[in-house]
């Protein structure tokens, strides 16, 4: 019965091409715009490391006070003082934790005939990669204790491994980075986290994966200023030694903690260093500290861009139009075929088999909106370039599960859409239909 | 008018088809009025002035490789010249960031160093004596820096500078009654005094996100040229050089020094391509706004034309009597058109309510400003009229329904 249904839906849809153009134009244009939007969305809200989400955290100290706050909602500086950074880092009480911040060192290739390249760069501590889920091609981190020593090591990543040594393992060999050599300790796969969780604040959350890590101590040291943002409320002072020992907030940090229990005991540890701080006469007020962690941390930094839920909605908004546009046209081709539902029904057929006819047809209706939205989609993807960031663009994609989702949208939407008519042309009285023939 | 009755009554009797027409009328209307809005909102963003004359501009990204912070002055002196005497090159400076650059400084300006809040808040350019002639700013008042006046600066190490230059909407945010020339402010929360020696007529901040939104036109202009790792170059071109000198300015700098960076990305872009990076997304929603809103009045229109010929097929025997009663084509015809106003009148109320609801939520959720009530009554008119339209065919097809229907059996 089931093929000789969708071969009389495929029927029925010839009968009447204008109308059925309609609907399936309507389905197609409906679900490619969600499914192009959605693509986007779920990219900019992707989860970029789910096994270890609910055990990363950031903590933030308010070092500013209250009337700072109060103009962000009462939330501390979104990022740390360099005094209160290193205080978490001495007092060590997590299970692992690094503080971090985007630096800008040049590489200087061996090769003089080459010009010097710039890669995006942090600088952190060696937990950093264990923390993360840094994979790795070569070798490894370097060892808390080159943090200690705050030695010239470097962790590299797999493109500029290809760039400057053509892909071949160069773990223990040296690059040079503004003019100062560095160990390669180790050099990481492809990895690239979106949105790029660690550091929201100075990227906005997307952009190109990071080719070198460099030990934080060691950036120190050779007073690299960062290549983010940096945050003061009042005038630094002059000069490295003023600005590190002022307020001023540029240093992201994060801490790995295994269970609730370590959470809420890192939490109670934040009062406590904030109260510690109003004791030594350093805050003027109660502590204000917050923890969070990665799917809050990329909440509270608002890193799905606005564009992305914004079009998202409205694509919703008109992918519910047309099925509203749907209902009706349905409701029309439906009940035209009033007199074919009454000989039907006066010949025995049930209103089962009606409902299962119908909503058939509606399927079949749905199974070409789709194929026609999938068709539209794939030009919708590739047209978010227009109306995106390229970083954030690269990340919407055509895959497997996006076309099982735009093909499955649009037959389900369809058939809900088909509810309505399908019940009326149930009602259709075989006993009227015939006599007023 | 007086058919007003009997098409009621009509509709009674195609409650479902009525209620789905009127439902996507209103719809329609909700999504269009917000997306009009959203568009209108963004072409108001991107035509916002800069201040500066955007033709015949360059901009270069510099950073220094393996020299210390505060020894890359000498380095930047020497760029800046070589480029000024570039054959095609009208002027030229180093400054630390430009309008929609993204990325600079602010912070904030008081009339009262004791105050213990800023009046309002600025960003910084670090510029020298070249800095008007080479970004095409309009001085209204006062006096542009004199080369003796600049000071090289870490900037590691700024402090007040004695001497300034404002925009002329910062000068009447401090001072009110128009009297900003000769004043003394105090910037960046220090104490030490710098006099406004100069106004210019506007300049924009770096950033273009709505963060910087209450302070847009709000700039300082320092005389300090700014050592550091990077620098910004800004290159005037002589008119219709700019292709030329885009190529021989990078060129020339790495003639001088190769010691130096300029991305591949974003490195060297004349002030076009800046502007339209920096308003991507912002032309880009509106495109996207528009396609909807065109993409969503079809499908409407062609949901009604689909409905109405489905009625239309339904009566024609009725049609054919009340024809042959007397009813004469443009009877029918108005009885079509009539009914259809009468249910775009209902969809478009139910549609301006939903409009305005759907805008006040998205306003608690995405800071947008207000809907502003000409864009639900373009879109009433709009939709009302393109109901009309849609409509139009079928009813034109029911008016030629001839008398004899009525006699025929179906």
């Amino acid at each position: 019965m089931f093929a000789y249904y969708i071969q009389l839906g495929l029927r029925s849809l010839r009968r009447n091409p204008l109308l059925t153009a309609l609907m399936v134009m309507a389905i197609g244009f409906g679900v490619a715009a969600s499914m192009t939007t959605y693509s986007v969305f779920r990219a900019t809200s992707n989860n970029p490391i789910p096994d270890k989400s609910s055990q990363l955290f950031v903590p933030l100290i308010d070092n500013w006070g209250p009337e700072d706050a109060a103009q962000n909602k009462g939330e501390p500086p979104e990022a740390m003082s360099y005094t209160d950074a290193m205080g978490l880092m001495r007092d060590h009480r997590g299970k692992r934790q690094t503080a971090l911040y985007p630096v800008a060192p040049s590489v200087i290739p061996a090769d003089a005939s080459l010009l010097p390249i710039r890669e995006s760069s942090y600088a952190v501590y060696a937990d950093a990669f264990a923390m993360f889920n840094v994979p790795f091609l070569y070798g490894g981190a370097w060892q808390s204790a080159d943090d200690e020593a705050h030695a010239a090591t470097v962790v590299i990543g797999r493109k500029l491994n290809d760039k400057l040594f053509n892909g071949a393992n160069s773990v223990g060999r040296e690059i040079n980075l503004d003019g100062r050599n560095y160990r390669i300790t180790g050099v990481m796969d492809t990895w690239d986290p979106q949105p790029l969780f660690f550091d929201p604040v100075n990227t906005s959350g997307f952009g190109d994966p990071i080719q070198l890590f460099i030990p934080f101590t060691r950036a120190i040291d050779l007073k690299m200023a960062t290549n983010g943002n940096n945050n003061c409320n009042k005038h630094a002072g002059e000069g490295w030694d003023a600005w590190i020992r002022s307020e001023c907030v540029w240093i992201q940090y994060w801490t790995e903690l295994p269970d609730e229990t370590a959470a809420a005991g890192y939490r109670d540890y934040l009062r406590g260093y904030a109260a510690e701080q109003q004791r030594s006469g350093r805050f003027h007020w109660a502590p204000n500290v917050r923890l969070y962690n990665v799917p809050q941390w990329l909440d509270h930094e608002k890193v799905v861009p606005q564009e992305a839920k914004v079009s998202l909605l409205v694509s919703l908004g008109f992918l519910l139009i047309c099925l509203v546009n749907t209902v009706g046209l349905l409701l029309a081709k439906f009940m035209k075929r009033a007199p074919e539902i009454g000989v039907r029904r006066a010949l025995g057929a049930s209103r089962k088999e009606i409902y299962a006819q119908f909503l058939i047809e509606a399927g079949t209706v749905g199974l070409a909106g789709g194929l026609l939205g999938l068709l539209l989609t794939g030009v919708g993807v590739f047209g978010v370039t227009l109306v995106f960031d390229p970083d954030i663009a690269r990340l919407a994609r055509l895959n497997v599960s996006l076309i099982a989702l735009t093909l499955l949208v649009a037959v389900l939407a369809t058939v809900l859409a088909a509810f309505y008519p399908t019940w009326r042309a149930a009602q259709v009285q075989p006993a009227w239909q015939l006599k007023s023939n | 008018m007086l058919q007003i009755k009997p098409i009621l009554a009509a509709l009674k009797r195609h409650k479902a088809g009525t209620i789905l027409i009127a439902l996507q009328i209103a719809l329609t209307l909700a999504i269009v009025c917000n997306a009009l809005f959203i568009i209108q909102q963004r072409l108001d963003r991107i035509a916002r002035p800069t201040g500066m004359i955007e033709t015949d501009l360059l901009t270069l990204q510099n950073r220094w490789v393996g020299v210390d912070d505060e020894k890359t002055g000498p380095l930047i002196r020497a760029d800046v010249q070589a480029i000024r005497q570039l054959p095609g090159v009208e002027d030229a400076i180093s400054i630390n960031s430009y309008p929609l650059r993204g990325g600079g400084w602010s912070t904030g300006v008081r009339t009262n160093p004791d105050a213990k809040k800023s009046e309002t808040h600025t960003t910084q350019y670090f510029v020298d004596d070249h800095a008007l002639a080479t970004m095409g700013l309009k001085l209204v008042a006062g006096r542009n820096f004199r080369s003796d006046e600049i000071v090289e600066m870490d900037p590691k190490a700024v402090v007040a500078s004695s001497q300034i230059m404002v925009t002329k909407t910062l000068a009447d945010k401090l001072f009110p009654d128009g009297s900003g020339l000769g004043k003394v402010v105090y910037v960046d929360d220090g104490t030490k005094p710098s006099t406004i020696i100069g106004i210019v007529e506007r300049l924009e901040v770096p950033w273009n996100s709505s963060w910087s939104d209450t302070f847009l036109d709000n700039a300082v202009l320092l005389p300090y040229q700014l050592t550091g790792g990077g620098t910004s170059y800004m290159v005037r071109s002589k008119p219709g050089q700019l292709a030329a000198i885009t190529k021989s300015v990078p060129e020339t700098l790495y003639k001088l020094n190769r010691m130096r960076v300029i991305p591949s990305e974003r490195g060297v872009r004349t002030y076009d391509v800046v502007r339209a990076q920096a308003y991507k997304s912002d032309r880009g929603m509106a495109i996207l706004m528009g396609v909807v809103c065109l993409v969503l009045l079809a499908i409407t229109a062609a949901g009604i034309v689909g409905l109405t010929s489905f009625w239309v097929g339904q009566r024609r025997k009725q049609i054919g009597v009340r024809r042959a009663l007397g009813a004469t084509q443009r009877d029918i015809l108005s009885y079509f058109m009539t009914e259809n106003l009468l249910i775009g009148v209902a969809g478009v109320v139910v549609g301006a309510l939903l409009a305005i609801g759907m805008n006040l939520w998205l306003v608690t959720q995405f800071e947008m400003a207000r809907l502003s009530l000409v864009y639900v009554a373009v879109g009433v008119v709009a939709l009302l009229l393109l109901g009309q339209g849609a409509v139009l065919a079928p009813a034109m097809r029911a008016a030629r329904v001839p008398p004899v229907e009525a006699t025929r059996s179906v």
